[in-house]
């Protein structure tokens, strides 16, 4: 399996992303973020479509639509949350947006075809170039090292906003420098699972995480232990039986952890003596 | 194609129902628009818009399994968001924070077996994107039928349970109080609410339902606060935009999904300026 060059490929960007979606996922979920990271899946893919409709590489609409739409998010969130209505009619417009932009590709080139919607969709891990696949694990370390970098303030920041301002952190900046990362993320994500499925990747291993240990280092490490995991079973299993899909597997797979961790929590906590008070 | 659009909307209109398929989009249009509108109203009430797109994407793997099994695509859009709706309904209404993330993966995980099953089922890659984003050609007059019982059984039950659900989804404290069963007719409406998310999947496609089940909604919350009357415009918006949009994009080469979708918020956006200023007047 590992001769392969398309399996090597798919192997490295997996790995990467899948690293970079669990430590990014662990601070979506601890700061109550679930929901800006659905938005920006949705922002993925009418960003990819206009790229192609506008005959420029597909990342590069990715990126900048993700990266700016979740600064403006951070920014806005600083003025109370947008409530769920407005952030409904919203997406529902942007993914309109998208398929118009779809329709704009497939009647404007002549390459084009409505499955390219479907890769950006539902992703093609298989489908990876050697260069894409060296970019995207490039990216997704950069990425990790930046998160890692500020993660000591992000999660004083996540846990005790007042506390921390009171402390010195930037509390107003990193708000929307930690949401252009998961916009960023989400690109990167969306180029394995695909614009629909990224989600589950952010939040799943990191939701298992934080049911399985309290403490936010181990917790941090085990979400993307937790998310490489689902990937790599996931890209075996794909290529074992070739019916099915890889995003399918990598999505079933993690979806089958944060199942497991539910027992599994419970039975630790049976366990352990809680300290009082 | 031959159509062009000219300034006799007479004409129009006239060129739009020459076509059978066209009559049976704007019938099924027309009730899932209705049965989307009043039901929203009360979604909105209640905020549980995300149940309501949760149920949308759980259509999806329905559809797609009941194409590849060979049974009715309705029969898989209802089953699946009835039965999701069901869970949803007896889910522990704590732990906020966790929650949202196991919707978003049971989101996910739902949409990744639409995806196992339409390319279990081969050769439907096309018909992928019509079940996501909507089509105006596909709808059968079976399927019209469908959706008008099944619209007419949603709307017979909300107009029973309307009083009770409206006191439930103001105060619910007091509402249980004075005797309404609240998690009971919650419950009852989460149901009526996967019926009508299924229905209107089949027009808008699965992703674009808000377009239909909250913003007229939405846009009806800003400009009246007497649910009757609300009710009512949440209704008209639903039905003025999936005509609007059926109609231009039958004359268009772009899809439904776009117009529709288009419309709706523009009605929102019109209507959230209008909120804005009156609020500042009063404000004065």
């Amino acid at each position: 399996m590992l001769t392969q060059p398309f399996m090597q490929h798919a192997l490295l960007a997996g790995t990467a992303v899948a690293v970079l979606s669990g430590i990014v996922g662990y601070f979506v979920v601890l700061r109550g973020q679930v929901f800006a990271g659905d938005a920006l899946s949705h922002v993925a893919y009418t960003g990819a479509l206009a790229a192609l409709a506008a005959g420029v590489d597909l990342r590069l609409g990715l990126f900048v639509a993700t990266v700016g739409v979740g600064a403006v998010l951070g920014l806005l969130g600083g003025r109370g949350v947008a409530d769920d209505v407005v952030i409904g009619t919203t997406f529902a417009w942007v993914l309109g947006l998208g398929v118009f932009f779809l329709a704009l590709f497939t009647t404007r080139h002549a390459s084009g075809n409505s499955a390219a919607s479907v890769t950006v969709l539902f992703g093609s891990i298989f489908g990876i170039g050697a260069g894409a696949a060296v970019t995207a694990a490039v990216v997704a370390v950069a990425l990790v090292v930046l998160v890692l970098a500020m993660a000591r303030p992000l999660l004083f920041a996540s846990l005790d906003p007042a506390v921390a301002a009171a402390r010195g952190v930037p509390v107003r900046l990193l708000g929307p420098v930690f949401l252009g990362i998961v916009g960023a993320s989400a690109a990167e994500a969306s180029q394995v699972v695909g614009a629909l499925l990224l989600f589950g990747l952010l939040a799943a291993p990191a939701a298992a995480a934080q049911r399985l240990t309290d403490r936010p280092w181990p917790g941090l490490a085990l979400s993307a232990g937790l998310a490489t995991l689902a990937v790599w079973v996931g890209l075996s299993l794909a290529y074992a039986v070739p019916t099915l899909p890889p995003s399918f597997t990598i999505l079933a797979t993690a979806t089958a952890l944060y199942a497991l961790s539910v027992p599994l929590s419970a039975l630790g906590r049976g366990r352990t003596p809680r300290p009082c008070g | 194609m031959t159509a062009h659009l000219t300034w006799n909307l007479v004409s129009d209109v006239r060129q739009l129902l020459q076509f059978p398929f066209m009559v049976n989009a704007l019938r099924a249009g027309t009730i899932v628009a209705i049965v989307a509108g009043a039901i929203g109203y009360f979604m909105v009430l209640r905020r549980e818009s995300f149940a309501g797109h949760t149920l949308a994407l759980i259509g999806f793997p329905g559809a797609a399994g009941a194409t590849w099994l060979g049974v009715n695509e309705s029969v898989g859009f209802f089953g699946f968001c009835v039965a999701g709706a069901l869970v949803i309904a007896a889910l522990p209404a704590d732990r906020v924070r966790e929650q949202s993330a196991v919707i978003g993966t049971v989101q996910s995980f739902a949409l990744a077996c639409g995806l196992l099953f339409v390319s279990l089922y081969h050769g439907f890659l096309s018909g992928l994107n019509d079940l996501l984003f909507g089509t105006i050609i596909g709808v059968s007059g079976t399927q019209v039928r469908t959706l008008l019982i099944a619209g007419a059984v949603v709307l017979v039950v909300l107009a029973v349970i309307a009083r009770p659900l409206l006191f439930a989804s103001v105060d619910a404290d007091v509402a249980r109080a004075r005797g309404v069963r609240v998690r009971l007719v919650g419950a009852a409406f989460l149901v009526l609410l996967g019926i009508a998310a299924a229905g209107t999947s089949q027009v808008t496609g699965t992703l674009l339902v808000f377009a239909l089940l909250v913003a007229p909604a939405a846009t009806a919350v800003r400009l009246t606060a007497n649910p009757y009357a609300g009710v009512a415009l949440s209704i008209a918006i639903a039905v003025l935009v999936t005509w609007l949009g059926e109609g231009i994009a039958y004359f268009s080469p772009y899809p439904i999904g776009f117009w529709v979708t288009t419309f709706a918020f523009a009605f929102f956006l019109l209507a959230s300026g209008y909120r804005a200023l009156a609020d500042r007047r009063l404000a004065c």
